[in-house]
């Protein structure tokens, strides 16, 4: 774990400042995804930044879009654009909107940010790179207030129909939603056992441990599409925004920034 | 008996299947009546059945389009444009995937099944989408040729299919332009634009004003969005008046593109003929076309009423 403290610590200060710089924005679920993201993208991926449409890339499907400035400071950091795009992130003419846009951001492979239905398209993905005969996976990363979808579940039940061994669902379970906790908005109940009762294979992990959401979905498949839980925190790395409700949808102010940077700082060389 | 047009989508599309590999066909159960089944027959592996989930269905058949797959994707207007509406709106059109969406079963032609399957805000519902185009094929010719037409187009398509057979009333030879009207009889005092199975009615009443002594040009408008903007401005100069028909709303469908094009541009008298903001209900498709005012006597009323002869 130790080895990416300092890229998601680095994650996490470009995702406060690109918010802040854009004035609007969703830090909570931005930052509980930093280690799921990081995972994918820096250990598992088969993707080459110099040609973002190569066809036999691996698929990435952000279905929970509101998340997009993590992953907009990977693709950065990965070389798709130029890191002083971020800075523009949500403004007029800005290739970096408020939920992803694959035909304005080169590395984005699908336009999402309507609940639902980011993960139902990477299923088609999934059984479009089957009907080709193509080797390349399908990940997508949902939100748990997302799985309040009916069309989440219209995806798992296909996805199992279809056996799509080649897709893979990510949660990022990070226990609250716009409105307050799930558990009191509308509680998904055992999450994985809904999964597994759809017929995917599916884990548990701590959403902020890299090697064991990578061992997660490096493990071998058994046929079935993956179900991977990823347990996290609202707000991750930023004490005053962790499991904080408020923090779903509003962005620091310039003093709350430069404290979250500070701790941030702290964990990063601490 | 006449053909059914949804037996011509059905075969269109094992045609289409044969020259080009990258066309998949999904349904969402209802492949026995939408004709897709034919497509399944002869290429199984390229057919997925979603079962009764629309949105899931619309939003991989997006998926499928990113890869490179050209999915035409089946089901009742009422369910593919309704349910599926946002679908269609975010996971299609916002993204310019290339899905193809025909819907058989639209307007209150279904009959027997009654309002809540009778689609009669589809065009409205998805001729307002920014990058859609709109097709309405009036015949089992134009079925065919609109099938070929929006696999060649790179872009979302609204297919509208009547569930009812009807009569080839445009000619084998007749080209199918997105885009452009077609004028089935040529005439000088008045105009009627008609979509879908509207098309062999406004013919019939162009018959019974001729017997006025009235000469009613017919067009038929099968491309609702982009629509023939050149052809209902110079119709516009031309005749003392327009009257649209469609088995539809008049409120955002063939009458209200029409009227988009017309606005600001004084000249003919101008009436809208469709449902008039109600839902269906069961009956024969006859019955309810007659209840309706879906009929030629109410296509030639209009014109009295504009014209007062």
């Amino acid at each position: 774990m130790t080895d990416y403290q300092t890229k998601t610590t680095e994650i996490r200060k470009k995702v406060l400042k690109m918010l802040f710089q854009a004035g609007s924005g969703h830090p909570g679920g931005s930052l509980s995804c930093v280690e799921i993201l990081t995972a994918l993208y820096y250990n598992v991926m088969n993707i080459n930044p110099h040609d973002p449409q190569w066809d036999d890339r691996d698929r990435f499907v952000m279905s929970k879009g509101h998340g997009c400035p993590t992953l907009y400071v990977i693709l950065a950091d990965l070389g798709f654009f130029p890191e002083k795009d971020l800075w523009t992130l949500r403004k007029i003419s800005s290739d970096l909107q408020g939920h992803p846009d694959m035909h304005k951001t080169p590395g984005i492979d699908v336009s999402t940010g309507s609940l639902g239905q980011g993960v139902s398209i990477a299923l088609g993905m999934a059984l479009a790179a089957k009907y080709q005969e193509k080797d390349y996976k399908v990940y997508a990363l949902i939100g748990d207030g997302e799985c309040q979808e009916g069309l989440v579940w219209e995806m798992a039940m296909a996805a199992t129909n279809y056996r799509a061994d080649n897709f893979t669902v990510l949660l990022d379970h990070n226990g609250i939603q716009l409105d307050g906790p799930i558990e009191e908005i509308m509680s998904l109940g055992d999450i994985c056992r809904k999964f597994d009762a759809f017929g995917f294979q599916c884990f548990s992990v701590d959403g902020h441990d890299i090697d064991a959401i990578a061992e997660a979905l490096l493990a071998n498949s058994d046929g079935r599409p993956k179900f991977i839980e990823c347990r996290t925190v609202k707000g991750k790395g930023v004490s005053f925004m962790e499991n904080q409700t408020a923090w779903h949808g509003k962005v620091p102010d310039a003093k709350q920034l430069k404290k979250a940077l500070e701790e941030l700082e702290v964990q990063e060389n601490g | 008996m006449d053909k059914m047009l949804r037996t011509a989508y059905g075969e269109a599309l094992v045609k289409l299947g044969a020259v080009n590999d990258k066309i998949v066909v999904c349904d969402a159960d209802v492949s026995a009546a939408t004709m897709t089944n034919i497509f399944r027959q002869k290429y199984p592996e390229r057919f997925f059945n979603f079962g009764i989930a629309e949105q899931n269905m619309i939003c991989a058949a997006a998926g499928m389009a990113h890869s490179g797959l050209i999915p035409f994707v089946s089901s009742f207007a009422m369910f593919g444009t309704g349910r599926a509406y946002e679908q269609m709106r975010n996971a299609v059109a916002y993204s310019g995937a290339n899905v193809k969406l025909a819907c058989t079963h639209p307007g209150i032609s279904v009959g027997e099944d009654g309002g809540s399957h009778q689609a009669l805000e589809d065009i409205s519902l998805m001729r307002s989408i920014p990058n859609m185009t709109v097709l309405s094929p009036c015949d089992c010719l134009e079925t065919e040729k609109a099938v070929f037409a929006a696999a060649k187009l790179n872009g979302p398509v609204y297919l509208r299919i009547s569930r009812q057979p009807g009569p080839d009333i445009t000619g084998r030879d007749a080209p199918f332009v997105i885009g452009k009207a077609s004028v089935l009889r040529k005439g000088e005092d008045v105009c009627i634009m008609a979509t879908g199975l509207l098309v062999n009615i406004a013919l019939e009443a162009a018959e019974q004003l001729h017997r006025h002594g009235i000469s009613a040009e017919v067009a038929n408008i099968s491309s609702i969005k982009p629509i023939d903007r050149n052809y209902i401005l110079d119709a516009n100069r031309k005749f003392r008046a327009i009257v649209t028909a469609e088995e539809h709303s008049v409120i955002g469908g063939l009458g209200s593109a029409v009227a988009d094009v017309l606005a600001g541009h004084p000249g003919a008298a101008f009436a809208k003929i469709g449902v008039e903001d109600k839902f269906g209900k069961s009956g024969t498709p006859d019955e309810l076309f007659l209840e309706y005012g879906l009929t030629k006597e109410h296509i030639v009323e209009e014109f009295q009423n504009l014209l007062a002869f």
